[in-house]
């Protein structure tokens, strides 16, 4: 039982980090209609931003900030340059693009900032939780920033004009232009907020897993993953989601025996696709009802 | 149909024949032409560039394989590295362990994959656009973690992988290479796979495929067994990648985890865009792309080779945004406006 | 040829005079005799790395190797010739390592690949290189079947393998604790289960000590699942077989949920600046772990006349770079000892004389190797490195204890 409980906990500390991932995931998804395959390389560039800035002597809050803003700024950019060009292009062109650039992203970092592992600080500390040792500081501090994010995104698309914008242009962009929203800026907007997103995701992420060019190939996986299971329309259930992968890929990897821990990758992926076969959406998501 | 050879001016010679109006006497010489240069290549080049043809070859028609599924049927896959490996793998088992000669191996990996691709579009059929994008991604990540398993490693040799041996010319051939013989052999299993992927495209059962991908629900109402088609797709596409996998086991004499991860997917991906989505000779121009576009930005920088390949890969997005078939088709059709012009 | 010597090979006195006979022997013949890749001025050789890549954390090896040549060459060359090393990147796949390795022996001829990198990769190339007869030296890899001889007489390896590692550690555990339950986290991959190979075989009947083997895979997060399993099984013994990363991330959950067990740490893990400063150095106290190379961030050896000399490498050709990575220290030591194997050929450098040369290493020792360990070869053995010795952390740096040990496999 004590064990079970335990592994729980690391699922949702894990958890955190996918929903993270997640919610980022599905803002850009919001925006711009698919999946970003470079968004786990973004958040890691983002996060080294962060780093360097640190290294060079500001303090925590200041780099958090311009990282922050400085993600913003590079997300509207990358609409922009990169993708306002191929924005006719086929869909899986686009897909083709986004793995340009976080192969771009991927090979910087590493020629900028070495492959050693770096240690990225965190203002909340790494301290048990309530004299537990079954979550620190840093990861309950997490899954608050996370359900804090989704919080303001909640009201952001629900409460804002902008917010009510952004949906119509991604939802139906030629009617959208028709009521006089520029389509335009707001997928750069969704970039932008993705990005920033993301930069958030990663410097919570890095005092966990350490700041390296390659922390995000598996959060990115995960995230994903979380992503669809929770539904793609869902920021919610994105959360939910990621915070569900955790915890079966915790429980699979300690309690089923003989193959658990060897193939938990493996198994926590079928548990995805089985729950998908019976909600196609995902957990949260939309049935999309297609017109012939 | 078969354009793949390394002089850049026969490949753009060939790129027209993809279904542009040229007379059909034109495009069979084309062909024809293709072919023979092929076939003369290992003789007037080194070893090693035939060694790096014959994989342009299989990438060509692992290429092809993804292109079935994606490009005339419309599903998303991520998965191809996982059907590549199984057909690899096929093969090495085959000849390390039950010492079968290796052109038996060729149409069993076929075979295996066949099932196994069929087996996966069941649940797939369930599945669209991303989501099914999630269940490939998801096949292609858990492929290595299921190779290294310990209960297979008598199979799979684990993570030290399995060594096939290079196979040999035939005795009445002994005047070829290595090299030479395992080109001939490829092209001979690619030359007929093609022909089977254009003939089948262009079939009753090719226009019922392509229907599925092009409006399901009407392909449905004009009774089209759609599940059936779409499942079907799935295994000959894997079959498709799978031989291929099975050649490129014989080509490296070398398989392990490590060669089969979502990363050959992802490249299979782009070389399926770079050549062309739903064009067949265009999946040799991807195959070129796959091979040597690494090459080409490891000269340029080493440190910094995969921000160079990235770059190169933007650029040819922005150039040619439905790859090369299509700029050939937009460049055939420009081209035949000027000539009117010209005429007239 | 002696400048090269004063500067960056140094040895034992008794090594001195034991390795000098070849090369005395070598002048004398004088007769000039080339293999593929050597003129009067150049000797080609090359190899393969993960320049790109989810492996191109190991990029460091090739990079650094290559940075060593060029000091060479910078400092005069090995006898006479400039050595112009070759290197391309595979992206850690074996079709891509099969590929490049083809075109620098097919298209560029070179003499021989050094430093070629990963078990998977080098295992694709193997019987290739073999069945070519082209020397395959000093693998960056420590997987135990590239001490093959007789079977694979042109393939050589370099660090002592991963399995007589592990059988070290079951040998200290035996000692120090042999009652204990063992708990082992190792990377799911062949150095990973040759670790816990080597352990088991190592503990021989007691093999049941280890009651959690845990693996990883290198695209989990965190193994904070894998440390918290352990603790709550009642394992009182800690092997953690990790990556920096990982090992890292160990170091610190089990300090975080209050676990002080006996924790062994693999020789792959066990740099201060890449492991156990990101881990924190007050958590990483009375940790244990074997060495054979200096660890370029312990500042222990900061007067070591060795170290200096690396030290004064890395400022010079390799200033940007990240000192805390191993890579460098193991890709500049296999580039030193491929300049010893170049610089006893003499003038005799075809294929068949530089396998002749490296079966025949004595005593050798190159600047970041710990004092006393050496690369002792013969026709027989190809294991050029063999010894370890085990240290402890006192909370700011490794302190060594014990004698020189060897990892005899089976």
């Amino acid at each position: 039982m004590e064990l079970l409980l335990q592994q729980v906990m690391a699922g949702l500390a894990n958890g955190a980090i996918y929903a993270c991932m997640a919610l980022a995931v599905v803002m850009i998804y919001q925006a711009i209609d698919h999946l970003n395959f470079a968004q786990g390389e973004m958040a890691m560039f983002s996060t080294f931003i962060a780093w360097q800035l640190m290294a060079w002597g500001l303090p925590y809050w200041v780099a958090f900030m311009l990282a922050v803003v400085a993600s913003f700024a590079a997300g509207v950019l990358i609409d922009r340059v990169l993708f306002r060009p191929v924005q006719k292009a086929p869909i899986l062109s686009q897909v083709v693009a986004f793995i340009a650039l976080f192969s771009i992203l991927n090979s910087s970092a590493g020629q900028i900032w070495d492959y050693t592992v770096k240690s990225f600080p965190t203002p909340f500390g790494h301290k048990p939780m309530f004299g537990s040792t079954l979550i620190d500081t840093h990861e309950a501090a997490m899954i608050g920033v996370t359900l804090g994010m989704l919080a303001l995104l909640y009201l952001f698309f629900r409460g804002t004009r902008l917010g009510l914008a952004m949906r119509a242009a991604a939802a139906n962009p030629e009617s959208a232009r028709l009521v006089g929203i520029r389509v335009g800026w707001m997928t750069a907007l969704g970039w932008g907020m993705a990005a920033a997103i993301g930069a958030v995701a990663g410097m919570l992420i890095a005092p966990i897993v350490f700041l390296e060019p390659n922390m995000m190939l598996g959060v990115l996986l995960y995230g994903f993953a979380g992503a669809v299971l929770g539904g793609l329309t869902s920021p919610a259930g994105a959360v939910a989601g990621g915070f569900a992968v955790g915890i079966i890929e915790n429980l699979a990897g300690t309690f089923i025996p003989y193959v658990g821990r060897e193939l938990k990758l493996t198994i926590a992926l079928i548990v995805i696709v089985i729950v998908l076969m019976f909600r196609p959406t995902g957990m949260f998501g939309r049935r999309v009802v297609s017109r012939v | 149909m078969t354009s793949v050879r390394d002089e850049p001016v026969a490949v753009a010679a060939a790129r027209p024949a993809a279904g542009t109006r040229w007379a059909p006497a034109m495009r069979h010489w084309v062909i024809a032409a293709a072919v023979a240069a092929a076939l003369v290549l290992p003789l007037a080049t080194s070893s090693f560039v035939t060694f790096q043809i014959t994989e342009v070859i299989i990438y060509g028609l692992a290429i092809l394989g993804l292109n079935l599924l994606t490009g005339f049927n419309g599903q998303f896959s991520l998965g191809h590295s996982a059907f590549y490996g199984i057909g690899a793998y096929t093969t090495a088992i085959l000849m390390h362990n039950y010492d079968v000669a290796y052109y038996w191996t060729v149409p069993a990996a076929g075979g295996v994959c066949f099932v196994v691709g069929f087996l996966f579009g069941l649940p797939a059929l369930r599945l669209q656009n991303l989501y099914l994008a999630l269940a490939t991604f998801a096949l292609a990540n858990a492929m290595p973690q299921i190779l290294k398993f310990h209960a297979l490693e008598g199979w799979t040799g684990g993570v030290q992988g399995l060594v096939v041996d290079q196979p040999d010319p035939p005795d009445f051939l002994s005047m070829l290479s290595g090299d030479q013989w395992l080109y001939y052999f490829t092209l001979a299993v690619a030359l007929v796979l093609f022909a089977v992927a254009a003939n089948l495209i262009r079939s009753r059962t090719g226009r019922a495929i392509m229907a599925i991908r092009d409006n399901p629900i009407a392909a449905a109402a004009m009774g089209i067994n759609t599940s059936l088609y779409k499942t079907l797709t799935f295994g000959v596409s894997a079959l498709f990648t799978g031989v291929a996998g099975a050649l490129g086991a014989l080509a490296v004499a070398f398989v392990a985890p490590d060669s089969f991860t979502i990363f050959l997917s992802i490249s299979l991906l782009v070389g399926l865009v770079i050549g062309g989505v739903g064009s067949i000779p265009g999946c040799f121009i991807g195959g070129l792309f796959v091979l040597y576009v690494p090459n080409i930005a490891n000269s340029v920088s080493t440190g910094l080779a995969g921000a160079i390949y990235g770059i190169i890969l933007l650029l040819v997005i922005f150039v040619m945004p439905a790859g090369a078939a299509g700029f050939a088709r937009l460049a055939a059709v420009r081209l035949g406006r000027l000539r009117r012009r010209d005429i007239a | 040829m002696n400048k090269l010597t004063r500067r960056s090979v140094l040895r034992t006195g008794a090594g001195f005079l034991a390795f000098a006979a070849p090369v005395l022997g070598a002048r004398i013949a004088r007769a000039k005799n080339y293999g593929p890749g050597v003129t009067d001025k150049e000797i080609k050789i090359g190899n393969t790395g993960p320049y790109s890549g989810p492996a191109s954390g190991y990029s460091a090896v090739p990079k650094s190797h290559a940075a060593y040549f060029k000091m060479i060459n910078d400092q005069g060359g090995i006898n006479g010739r400039m050595v112009n090393c070759i290197s391309y990147d595979d992206a850690y796949t074996p079709p891509k390592t099969v590929e490049m390795v083809r075109k620098l022996v097919e298209e560029d001829g070179v003499l021989l690949t050094s430093a070629t990198l990963g078990t998977p990769c080098n295992s694709a190339i193997w019987h290739y290189m073999n069945q070519k007869k082209v020397p395959q030296i000093f693998v960056a890899t420590g997987a135990t079947k590239w001490d093959d001889p007789k079977g694979h007489p042109w393939t050589i390896g370099w660090q002592p393998n991963y399995q007589s590692e592990g059988r070290i550690y079951a040998a200290f555990i035996l000692k120090e604790k042999p009652g204990g339950k063992i708990g082992v986290l190792y990377q799911n991959d062949d150095f990973g289960k040759d670790y816990l190979k080597g352990l088991k075989d190592g503990l021989g009947a007691k093999a049941s000590m280890v009651i959690v083997e845990a693996s990883y895979e290198t695209t989990d997060p965190t193994v904070d699942s894998q440390v918290v399993d352990m603790k709550a099984k009642g394992a009182d013994i800690f092997v953690n077989c990790g990556i920096p990363k990982f090992a890292a991330q160990a170091i610190r959950k089990a300090a975080e949920i209050g676990w002080k067990p006996l924790h062994v740490l693999s020789s792959i893990g066990n740099s201060v600046g890449a492991t156990l400063k990101p881990a924190g150095l007050e958590n990483a106290k009375d940790l244990v772990s074997d060495f054979y190379v200096k660890d370029a961030t312990d500042p222990k050896w900061k007067d070591d006349a060795g170290f200096k000399t690396w030290t004064a490498f890395m400022d010079k050709y390799l200033p940007d770079a990240d000192k805390t990575d191993a890579g460098n220290v193991a890709g500049s030591s296999l580039a030193a000892m491929t300049a010893q194997v170049l610089k006893q050929c003499g003038d005799d450098l075809t294929r068949d004389n530089v396998m002749k040369q490296v079966a025949s290493l004595h005593q050798v020792s190159v600047p970041m190797l710990l004092p006393g360990i050496t690369a002792n070869t013969s026709p027989t053995d190809f294991a050029p490195l063999k010894q370890v010795q085990m240290a402890k952390f006192d909370g700011q740096r490794w302190e060594l204890f014990g004698d020189l040990i060897k990892g005899e496999i089976g």
